[in-house]
């Protein structure tokens, strides 16, 4: 018996009852798609919010005084009420830290920005020049502060874009420019680039920054740092640098043993895996809800087979008298199986990255069709053909062709 | 001296059914030359059909031999068994067994598509030869539900023929059909069996389709009880001729 015989003899039977043919596939066809459309939009999801995350710089380290010091009567404080970082701290994490390339104290001020007649109600971050590179910030024009600003707490800063729409007319070049903050004079020396968003909504333009020891001495009075920035080498030593930070900070603030940590490091990876994990599992929800379709289809291939079979009894035991072994009646109605599960699982590949392209272009829900998921439904529903058309096409071949061929 | 085709040598099956052992066959031995046109006959319970299943190799005697074309099938193997009925016996069964919605010819090439050994171009053109032996070359795109019952039966007869088998075993081919037909079915295998030396064993019980046959074995529980050598056979064709013209009304 030849292979291609065997595939001439399925194709005809295949032929034969197209109608069939096509309802089963369907199963297979739907399952397939959902699938690829399900994981494509959790996917997308996914991407979307990584990508929002790594705006704010994804090897960033965040260093906070933590809230776990109580005051007089047990109240805890709030982490920018507490004093416990200090300039030093960060001196000594940039001395003695291996994992760490830039480091920045930052302390902030609220108030009104105001040039000419304009005003907008923005906060003012004091920071050292290595803050642009922690969180991957660029200038637009202009150029960054320097050390030497940070020496003699120059009145010098960087305004983000919404401060430029808010208080510049159209047009107008604000570099150079004296804006007011707090009854200050401050040179704008730099426009920072256009950022958007964060993941959680806030618009990240809406900033001014100046040198850190510009903001503690002339607009807070303060000698402590209210937050500490770093960044790791890379997004995969931000769990080693944060380890060493602790023992540093720890040594610095002379704890025991016994001692809670009085400060909290937090990595961007961190928030990242965490706020990814939610989607990571919206995506396997996802599917495997459209998994269970496929599974449906799987079971409608076996039910059409196994109907086909017992419909069939008299043709196999036709088959069989005139010289198809067993083996070629359980290869026909395997091939048939696989054919139609293969055949669907191809027009649902297709059918899945077309609804998804829809959806993003109806909903704008971002999806995201990866290989993986092709590859991996389409073998599953290779696998589904073999494993649900197998039962039914064994069960053909171990007919008795004598009580086949009686058969009514 | 003609060759064997048929050699069966005090055949017996037996069947278990619970704890009772029905004994179909009881002893049988005959054999068959090439050329014959046999008649098989018998009541029903005469083992006729358990015969019938053994000649066509889809069943296999509990003792004794049979041997078709020299070959002993008592000791083949289920898929060797297939084999001899693909490549030696061409089997037309009481309800044609057509494959629905499956045209004259490809339900003729369906036996040598489960013959390796014939290419495509070899199955079409046998395919279309055994059409022709039947007079049904007009015929190869249409389906079974276009044709009428002696037409389908004819096109069974070409599937039968297209392997080029030892023997042509025949159930009760012409229990479907009237008479009319019938005799047109029994014409065309006197024709196979006369001008092109076909060996059939036909297997009914109407003994008026026993008269064109050259041989009768005839069967009663489990043994045989006649079988005798026609020295006058009818010629379908005649009996045809004789038949009273169909009068429409």
């Amino acid at each position: 018996m030849n292979v291609f015989n065997l595939f001439r003899i399925a194709w005809r039977a295949l032929l034969r009852n197209k109608m069939r043919a096509f309802l089963t596939m369907l199963g297979i066809i739907i399952g397939v798609g959902s699938v690829i459309t399900m994981v494509a939009i959790g996917q997308g999801s996914k991407q979307s919010i990584r990508d929002q995350l790594s705006t704010m710089g994804s090897n960033m380290i965040t260093i906070r005084p933590s809230s776990n010091v109580t005051v007089g009567g047990g109240a805890r404080l709030g982490s920018t009420a507490l004093q416990t970082l200090t300039l030093p701290d960060a001196d000594v994490i940039k001395k003695q830290s291996q994992y760490i390339t830039e480091i920045s104290p930052a302390v902030t001020a609220s108030g009104q920005a105001i040039n000419a007649a304009q005003n907008w109600p923005t906060s003012m971050q004091g920071v050292s020049p290595g803050y642009l590179n922690i969180r991957q910030w660029k200038l637009k024009s202009g150029t960054n502060f320097t050390d030497e600003d940070v020496k003699t707490a120059n009145k010098v800063c960087l305004i983000g874009q919404t401060i430029v729409e808010n208080i510049f007319g159209a047009g107008e070049d604000p570099v150079g420019k004296y804006i007011r903050f707090k009854k200050i004079p401050f040179k704008v020396i730099g426009v920072l680039e256009e950022k958007g968003e964060n993941a959680f909504g806030q618009d990240q333009d809406d900033i001014i920054m100046a040198p850190y020891t510009t903001v503690q001495k002339r607009l807070l009075a303060i000698p402590y740092v209210q937050t500490i920035y770093a960044s790791a080498i890379d997004e995969q030593s931000s769990a080693l640098a944060t380890a060493e930070i602790t023992s540093i900070l720890r040594k610095q603030h002379k704890l025991k043993d016994s001692d809670q940590d009085d400060f909290t490091v937090r990595t961007q990876a961190e928030l990242i895996s965490t706020i990814s994990s939610t989607s990571e599992l919206l995506t396997v929800l996802l599917a495997a809800i459209a998994g269970i379709s496929l599974l449906v289809g799987g079971i409608g291939i076996m039910n059409i087979m196994y109907v086909s079979v017992k419909e069939r009894t008299k043709e196999i035991g036709l088959r069989m008298s005139i010289g198809a072994r067993g083996i070629d009646i359980l290869l026909q109605f395997l091939i048939e199986a696989i054919f139609i599960s293969i055949t669907g699982g191809v027009i649902g590949v297709v059918l899945g990255v077309v609804a998804s392209n829809v959806i993003t272009l109806l909903l704008s829900w971002p999806t995201l069709v990866s290989e993986s998921s092709i590859i991996l439904s389409f073998l599953v529903c290779a696998f589904t053909g073999v494993f649900f058309g197998y039962y039914p096409a064994r069960n053909a071949s171990k007919l008795d062709p004598i009580e086949a061929l009686r058969y009514e | 001296m003609a060759t064997t085709i048929l050699d069966i040598k005090n055949l017996k099956r037996e069947f278990k059914m619970g704890s009772e052992t029905v004994r179909a066959l009881k002893g049988i031995s005959f054999h068959i030359e090439a050329g014959e046109f046999v008649t098989i006959m018998g009541s029903s319970g005469s083992g006729k059909t358990t015969l019938l299943n053994i000649l066509g190799c889809l069943d296999k005697p509990s003792d004794g031999e049979f041997l078709l074309d020299n070959v002993n099938i008592g000791k083949l193997s289920r898929n060797d068994l297939a084999r001899l009925r693909n490549q030696k016996i061409g089997f037309v069964f009481q309800a044609y067994n057509l494959l629905p919605r499956t045209s004259a010819l490809e339900n003729v090439e369906l036996p040598l598509l489960y013959n390796k050994e014939i290419g495509a171009r070899e199955r079409h053109k046998r395919a279309i030869e055994s059409l022709e032996a039947v007079k049904l070359a007009d015929r190869l795109d249409h389906l079974p539900n276009q044709l009428s019952g002696g037409q389908q039966q004819r096109v069974a007869i070409a599937r039968a023929l297209v392997n080029q088998p030892v023997m042509i075993l025949a159930d009760e081919a012409t229990g479907n059909l009237d008479t009319r037909t019938s005799y047109e079915i029994i014409s065309l295998m006197q024709e196979l069996n006369q001008q092109q030396g076909k060996t059939i064993v036909f297997v009914t019980h109407e003994p008026d389709i026993a008269s064109f046959s050259s041989r009768t074995i005839t069967l009663k529980d489990g043994r045989i009880v006649k079988d005798v050598k026609n020295e006058k056979v009818r010629s379908a064709q005649e009996a045809l001729a004789a038949l009273p013209v169909q009068d429409d009304y």
